[in-house]
């Protein structure tokens, strides 16, 4: 089982188009991806449902599990899609 | 239900004052279905293993309609129905009700408790997710009538500009439909304040509610829809189709006037554009600048606070995108109807009258202190002042705290809204803390009358045209008169050129709307004089009702005017 905790870098939270993003890098995987919050259930991190349900605001950190072969190429790849602010526009400007 | 016949006209409450002739396309309510209906396979009740592949290619084909849908829109709509399309889709959901069905349990029945137990944890998380409870329904009655063979419930992809035909319409609907293809709004429920109508008064669209019957417009019949008299008749003949025709070409023509609002004798009086968002303030067009810009929107779809510099720089982007306009920012006006998941107490049971607009400085001061600063942030950076004023105000003792707090954070030009009858009672005393105050004309008839604003049934009491609202309304402008001190009106009210000239004639000075009502009001104001404007003033004030006073100032137009306002 692979694992890693990250700080949810989106401004919005893990909602709307970051929870899009994020549940549809996911499911691209095709692998049983968990995600839970400090101290939380894991959750299916393929599902918006519950990934919105989750309710992580922006700079709380998240836990990423799964278990098969290529688990920590999987992981390194969402870790780095959460650690990106998700909603910011295709070429954000330098915030002030 | 009969279908409405050839001629019929059906009565409800206009919104706006245009007209739009077109086919008639029904928003379809949920489908009833008892939970425990028996899905029938071939004439026998279907197998557990049968009714799981039905739901799951019910889940795949309202997930694919959707995504379908999403692709060939656009904007706030394709967004909206992307999003519904991914509920559809969502592999935990399906599974439940996969797994539930397989065991033996009424599909209808599985997919109730499935939707039920998302809903209810989006609704425990609360603001955005609780708002997107209504997208999972969506689902729900969608997934539902496709594994019932019932006709597809929400609104309806429109093939054509279509008059769109509803009991009511939830935000929701409104978000999902394509605005381009909308010729008009019909419902048979809502308020002249409701939802539906804000958002067809900004879009410029006829509007009625509240019509009696609406349930009968058969899809696809062609009706006449004319909200300057709140009505829509079916397979309109000749004659209405050229009067509305006509009307709507004196209609266009008032929007080629773009000049400073002022009365026929030259007296100025500023007309202003509502807004939300620094979006809206980018397509406010010809008007003379924004006399509320609600900040709310900011604040509504999220977890937490904004935080400054992010508020700063929307208010920086709005007063960029009116170049040096005026710009009358309303603090955070939360709660109520417009409630925040960060702020809001979850459990008022009047929340009307509840900790809302700037009382939220009793519980959460760092709210308003921070957008304070971000207003005088985006002062700084633009050299622009925007006039900033607080909702809800109820005493004079709260304006000058207001005043004081704003002035101590670097706002120029500090301000309030008279929307509760105690500040307008008490309009004189409450205006020599600030330096302007506008009235707010929806909340200020809500509170006078007793009425809530949602409520459609009520609307006869929250006419703007009852004459107590109209003594609050002019008590307060005269406190301004007595102060030379600025009252502008920005509620609806504004929006309705002949109570727009009893405002001028109140000595209001400045009104705000929806950019789509500029050009009838500015019309209205060019065809009258400043004392005409006081005569109608005193003629709705001495009437004994609504009514009567909107006929008494009816009868005191000019020819002209009455033949283009009125129709």
């Amino acid at each position: 089982m692979a694992e890693r905790t990250v700080t949810v870098a989106s401004r919005v939270g893990l909602h709307a188009r970051p929870a899009t993003l994020f549940t549809q890098a996911v499911a691209a995987t095709g692998m049983p991806v968990t995600i839970a919050k400090a101290g939380g259930e894991p959750v299916d991190a393929s599902s918006i449902l519950f990934v919105m349900s989750l309710g992580v605001p922006y700079g709380d950190q998240v836990t990423l599990a799964v278990d098969g072969p290529g688990a920590d190429e999987v992981l390194d790849g969402l870790v780095a899609l959460l650690a990106t602010d998700l909603d910011a526009p295709a070429d954000p400007g330098t915030p002030s | 239900m009969a279908a409405a016949s050839s001629g019929t006209v059906l009565h409800g409450v206009g919104v706006g004052r245009r007209a739009a002739i077109g086919p008639v396309v029904r928003v379809q309510p949920a489908p009833a279905v008892p939970p425990d209906t028996v899905l029938m396979v071939d004439g026998r009740p279907a197998t557990p293993d049968q009714v799981r592949d039905a739901a799951g290619a019910a889940f795949t084909a309202v997930a694919q309609a959707l995504t379908t849908q999403s692709s060939r829109a656009t904007g706030t709509v394709r967004d909206v129905l992307a999003a519904t399309a991914q509920m559809a889709g969502d592999p935990a959901l399906r599974a439940q009700v996969l797994s539930r069905v397989a065991g033996g349990e009424p599909p209808v029945s599985a997919v109730d408790a499935v939707v039920n137990q998302f809903a209810s944890m989006f609704e425990q998380a609360g603001g955005y997710l609780a708002e997107r409870v209504t997208d999972l329904r969506s689902v729900r009655d969608r997934v539902v009538a496709r594994l019932m063979g019932l006709a597809e419930p929400g609104v309806p992809e429109l093939a054509q500009p279509s008059i769109v035909v509803a009991r009511d319409l939830a935000p929701a609907d409104t978000s999902a439909l394509d605005l381009d293809k909308v010729l008009a709004l019909v419902t048979e429920l809502g308020g002249p304040t409701s939802h539906t109508a804000i958002i067809a008064g900004q879009l410029g669209l006829p509007c009625v509610v509240r019509v009696a019957g609406a349930d009968q417009l058969a899809d696809g019949a062609l009706v006449a829809v004319d909200a300057a008299n709140g009505t829509v008749t079916v397979d309109p003949d000749a004659a209405l189709r050229e009067t509305l025709a006509r009307r709507e070409l004196a209609e266009q023509a008032l929007t080629q006037d773009t000049a400073p609002g002022a009365t026929a004798d030259g007296h100025a009086v500023a007309l202003l554009a509502n807004i939300g968002t620094a979006a809206d303030a980018a397509r406010v067009g010809a008007v003379e600048g924004v006399g509320l810009f609600r900040t709310e929107v900011l604040f509504l779809e999220r977890t937490s606070a904004p935080t400054r510099s992010e508020q700063a720089e929307a208010y920086e982007a709005a007063l960029r995108a009116l170049g040096g306009r005026k710009v009358v920012v309303r603090t955070l006006d939360a709660g109520a109807d417009k409630p925040l998941a960060f702020a809001t107490a979850p459990d008022e049971e009047n929340p009307a009258l509840g900790v809302r607009g700037y009382r939220l400085v009793r519980t959460h001061p760092e709210l308003l202190d921070t957008q304070l600063e971000a207003l005088a942030d985006a002062q700084r950076a633009t050299g622009t002042t925007p006039w900033v004023m607080a909702p809800m105000i109820a005493t004079a003792a709260e304006a000058r705290e207001f005043a004081t707090r704003a002035r101590a954070a670097g706002v120029a030009t500090v301000g309030v809204m008279v929307e509760i009858p105690a500040a307008a009672l008490r309009a004189r005393e409450v205006l020599a803390e600030v330096d302007f105050v506008s009235l707010g004309t929806n909340d200020l008839a809500q509170y006078t009358m007793a009425t809530d604003r949602l409520r459609g049934e009520l609307a006869d009491l929250l006419d703007a045209w009852q004459p107590a609202v109209l003594d609050l309304v002019a008590a307060t402008a005269r406190a301004g008169v007595e102060l030379g001190k600025p009252v502008g009106v920005c509620g609806e009210s504004a929006a309705d050129p002949l109570m727009a000239l009893v405002l001028v004639g109140m000595g209001i000075t400045s009104l705000s709307m929806s950019a789509g009502a500029v050009p009838a009001v500015r019309y209205a104001l060019r065809h009258h004089t400043l004392e005409r404007c006081r005569q109608m003033a005193a003629a709705a004030l001495g009437a004994p009702g609504a009514g009567e006073g909107r006929a008494a100032v009816t009868a005191l137009l000019s020819d002209d005017a009455r033949t283009v306002l009125v129709g």
